[in-house]
C-alpha cells in the first residue's frame, strides 16, 4: 500500500496543471486521425527535458491515457480510429452516431474507458511490486534474454510478416550499436559525423513514428475525400452511467480482456479492443444488434483498450519489456530522466514511480470528465485538414529533435530514419520492433558482453546462457512466441486461400 | 502489388545487412564487435530469407507504392528535405520553419488558390504556429536554434 503515501506529489499545483494539460491535449491529439498515442508521447518527450522526472512522467502518463481514450472521438464521429486501439469502437460507435446517438456513444466510451482504465491502473499498482521482487533474482543472462524477448515478441506480432518484424528488430539492435562501444570506447559504424554520439533515442523515436505519418498525409495528395460531418445531439450523462452499469457483462469482458492483454508484452490495445468486442458479441443475448449501433460494442471495446494501459506498464517497470509500442516510447522517456526500469526501481526511485502511477489513477478520472465535456469540441479538431496536420507534425518533429541536444545532427537522424521507416512500412516492416531493438539493444549488449566475460571464467557461454531453470524458461518464451507467430501466419494464409 | 518493388526493397535491406556483417567481422578489436557480430548474423539471415521470398514472388506483406503516391508526396518530401537539410541552418530555424510550413500548406491545402481568403488563412495559421513554437522553444524551454541569415 506504499502508493497511498505518494499521493501528495500528485496534488501539487504544477502536477495538477500538467495532468490537466496532458489530459486535455492528449484527448485532442487522440481525437485527431493520424496522431497515434505512440507518436503523441514521442513528440511530448522533448518538452519534459526541463521538468523534474516526476513532472515529466506525469505529463507523459496523462497523454498516454487520454490519447487512447480520445481516439474514440474520431472513431465514433468520423469512422476513423484516432489510434489503432479504437478500431473496434468504430464498428458500433459510428453506427450509433449515424442514428443521432453520437453524444451517447461518446459518453459511454469515456465512462467505460474510466472503469476499464481504473481497473488496469489498480492492477499495475498491486502486480508491479510483486513482479519486481521476483525479478530481483535475475542475472546477466536472464536480463539479456528478457531484452531479446521484448524485441522478438513485438517483432513477431506487430509487423505485416513475422520475418519482417524480426528483421525490423535486428535493424533496431544494429542501430543501437552505432557510436562508441561502452566497454572499449571503440567507434563503431560511424559513417557520418552526426552519428558520432550514436543514434539518440528521442530523435529516432520522433522520426520513426512521426515522419511516416507526415509522408502518408503527403501521399494522399491535395484533394482527399472530405470527411462527413455528424451532428452530435445532447444526451444526459447520468443516463450514460446507468447504461454502462446496466451492460455489466460487456464492461466485465472488456475490462478483464484488456487487463490480461496489457500484461502480455507486445500485444497492443488494438488486439484488446477487437478481442473484447468479439467476446462481448459471443456472450451477448443480442448478438444480432452488434454492428448496428449497439452500446455493448462500444462499452466492451473502450473498456478493453483503456484497461490495457496500466497493465502494459507492469512488464515495462519491472523487466524493462514494454507491453505496447507506446510503453516502448515511455521507456525512452524514463531513460532520459535517468530512471532505468528493473526489479530495483521501486527501491531506488519510489518518489518518482509512485506519483507517476498515482497520477495515472487521477488522470483516468480527469480523462472521463474532460472527455465528456470537450467531446463536441474535439470533433471539430478531428476535422483539421491533413495539410495543416502534416505541417504541424513536421515542425514539431524538427523542433523536438533539435531540442534534445541542441544539435542539427539529431534533426538529420530523425529525418533520415523517419523517411526510411515510411518506405519500410510500405513493404510490411514495422516501427515498433525497430524502436524496441534500438531501446533494448544497449541493455542486451551490456548484459551479453558481461555474461560472456563471466562465462569464459566458468563453463563457457553455452552453459551460462542456455542452462538453468530461468534461462530455459526465457529461451522457451522466445522460441514459443516466434513459433506461435509463424504458425498463426501460416494458418491465416491457408484460411485466405 | 508490384513484385518488382518487393525485390528492390528486400534487396536494399539485404545489401545493408551484408555491409553490416562485413564491417562487424573485419574490424578490430574483435571484442568491441562481439555483439554486432551476433546481431549481424541474424540480420543477414532474415534479410536473405526476405530477399529469396521476394525473388520467388512470395513476399506480399505491405501495400508498396504507386506512381500517384509518388507524385502526391514529391512536393512535400522536397520541401521537407530542403527545410531540414539546408534552410534550417542557412536561413535560420524559425525563418525556415515559416517558409516550409507555408509552402506545405499551399501545396496540400484543398482550398482554392484563386481566393484571397485561403491565402489569408494560410498566412494566419503559419504565423500562429511559428509564434507558438518561438514562445515554447525560445522563451520557455530556452533552446538556442541555429541562426543563419535570419533567426
Amino acid at each position: 500500500m506504499d502508493f497511498i503515501f505518494y499521493f501528495g506529489e500528485v496534488f501539487t499545483f504544477t502536477s495538477m496543471l500538467l495532468l490537466i494539460g496532458g489530459t486535455i491535449g492528449g484527448l485532442i491529439m487522440g481525437a485527431t486521425p493520424g496522431l497515434s498515442p505512440t507518436m503523441t508521447v514521442a513528440l511530448l518527450i522533448p518538452f519534459t527535458f526541463n521538468m523534474t522526472p516526476v513532472h515529466g512522467l506525469i505529463l507523459l502518463g496523462a497523454a498516454y491515457t487520454s490519447t487512447v481514450a480520445g481516439g474514440a472521438v474520431s472513431a465514433i464521429l468520423l469512422k476513423i480510429p484516432g489510434a489503432p486501439a479504437n478500431i473496434a469502437t468504430t464498428l458500433d460507435g459510428n453506427a450509433m452516431a449515424r442514428k443521432g446517438e453520437g453524444a451517447k456513444a461518446l459518453q459511454l466510451s469515456f465512462i467505460s474507458s474510466l472503469i476499464g482504465g481504473l481497473f488496469g491502473v489498480f492492477l499495475l499498482i498491486f502486480l508491479t511490486p510483486v513482479l519486481a521482487k521476483m525479478a530481483n533474482s535475475f542475472g546477466y543472462s536472464h536480463t539479456f534474454w528478457l531484452a531479446i524477448i521484448g524485441v522478438t515478441v513485438i517483432g513477431s506480432l506487430e509487423a505485416g510478416s513475422v520475418v519482417k518484424g524480426l528483421l525490423s528488430g535486428c535493424i533496431g539492435m544494429w542501430l543501437a550499436t552505432i557510436g562508441f562501444d561502452d566497454i572499449q570506447g571503440v567507434k563503431r559504424f560511424v559513417f557520418h559525423p552526426a552519428l558520432g554520439g550514436g543514434v539518440n533515442i528521442i530523435p529516432a523515436l520522433i522520426g520513426l513514428f512521426a515522419i511516416p505519418q507526415v509522408i502518408t498525409m503527403f501521399a494522399k495528395g491535395r484533394f482527399q475525400t472530405d470527411i462527413e460531418q455528424i451532428i452530435v445531439k445532447k444526451h444526459p450523462v447520468s443516463a450514460a452511467f446507468r447504461e454502462v452499469f446496466f451492460r455489466k457483462r460487456a464492461l466485465a469482458i472488456g475490462t478483464s480482456i484488456g487487463s490480461v492483454i496489457g500484461l502480455i508484452p507486445g500485444v497492443g490495445g488494438q488486439i484488446a479492443g477487437l478481442l473484447a468486442y468479439d467476446q462481448a458479441k459471443k456472450f451477448s443475448p443480442e448478438k444480432s444488434k452488434f454492428g448496428t449501433g449497439h452500446s455493448e460494442g462500444v462499452i466492451a471495446a473502450e473498456a478493453a483498450n483503456n484497461a490495457m494501459v496500466g497493465p502494459s506498464l507492469v512488464p515495462l517497470l519491472t523487466l524493462s519489456i514494454p507491453g505496447s509500442p507506446t510503453a516502448a516510447v515511455l521507456l525512452g522517456g524514463l531513460i532520459i530522466h535517468g530512471i532505468f526500469p528493473g526489479p530495483n526501481l521501486f527501491q531506488q526511485h519510489p518518489e518518482v514511480i509512485w506519483p507517476f502511477i498515482n497520477s495515472m489513477l487521477i488522470g483516468q478520472i480527469l480523462m472521463c470528465i474532460f472527455g465528456i465535456y470537450i467531446a463536441s469540441m474535439a470533433a471539430r479538431v478531428a476535422q483539421v485538414p491533413q495539410s495543416i496536420m502534416a505541417a504541424i507534425v513536421l515542425g514539431l518533429a524538427a523542433f523536438g529533435s533539435f531540442a534534445v541536444q541542441q544539435s542539427m545532427g539529431d534533426v538529420y537522424v530523425m529525418a533520415v530514419l523517419g523517411s526510411m521507416m515510411y518506405f519500410l512500412e510500405r513493404f510490411g516492416f514495422s516501427a515498433a520492433p525497430l524502436v524496441l531493438g534500438l531501446i533494448l539493444g544497449p541493455i542486451a549488449e551490456s548484459n551479453f558482453v558481461t555474461g560472456s566475460l563471466i562465462s569464459t571464467a566458468q563453463n563457457g557461454p553455452f552453459v551460462y546462457f542456455f542452462t538453468g531453470g530461468l534461462n530455459i524458461v526465457l529461451v522457451s518464451i522466445v522460441v514459443l512466441s516466434v513459433g506461435f507467430s509463424f504458425w498463426s501466419e501460416i494458418t491465416a494464409k491457408r484460411a485466405t486461400h | 502489388m508490384n513484385i518488382f518493388q518487393h525485390k528492390i526493397s528486400s534487396g536494399l535491406v539485404t545489401f545493408v545487412a551484408v555491409m553490416v556483417c562485413y564491417v562487424s567481422f573485419t574490424r578490430q578489436p574483435a571484442d568491441a564487435y562481439l555483439f554486432p557480430r551476433v546481431v549481424s548474423i541474424f540480420f543477414l539471415g532474415l534479410a536473405l530469407w526476405t530477399f529469396i521470398k521476394a525473388l520467388m514472388g512470395r513476399s506480399k506483406a505491405g501495400n508498396g507504392l504507386s506512381i500517384n503516391m509518388f507524385k502526391n508526396m514529391a512536393p512535400g518530401v522536397l520541401i521537407s528535405a530542403m527545410y531540414i537539410f539546408w534552410a534550417a541552418k542557412s536561413l535560420g530555424f524559425y525563418t525556415a520553419t515559416s517558409i516550409a510550413f507555408f509552402l506545405l500548406l499551399t501545396s496540400y491545402d484543398p482550398a482554392p488558390h484563386s481566393e484571397y481568403k485561403s491565402w489569408f488563412k494560410r498566412i494566419i495559421i503559419t504565423a500562429s504556429f511559428v509564434a507558438i513554437m518561438y514562445a515554447l522553444f525560445a522563451k520557455i524551454l530556452v533552446v538556442y536554434t541555429p541562426r543563419g541569415m535570419f533567426i
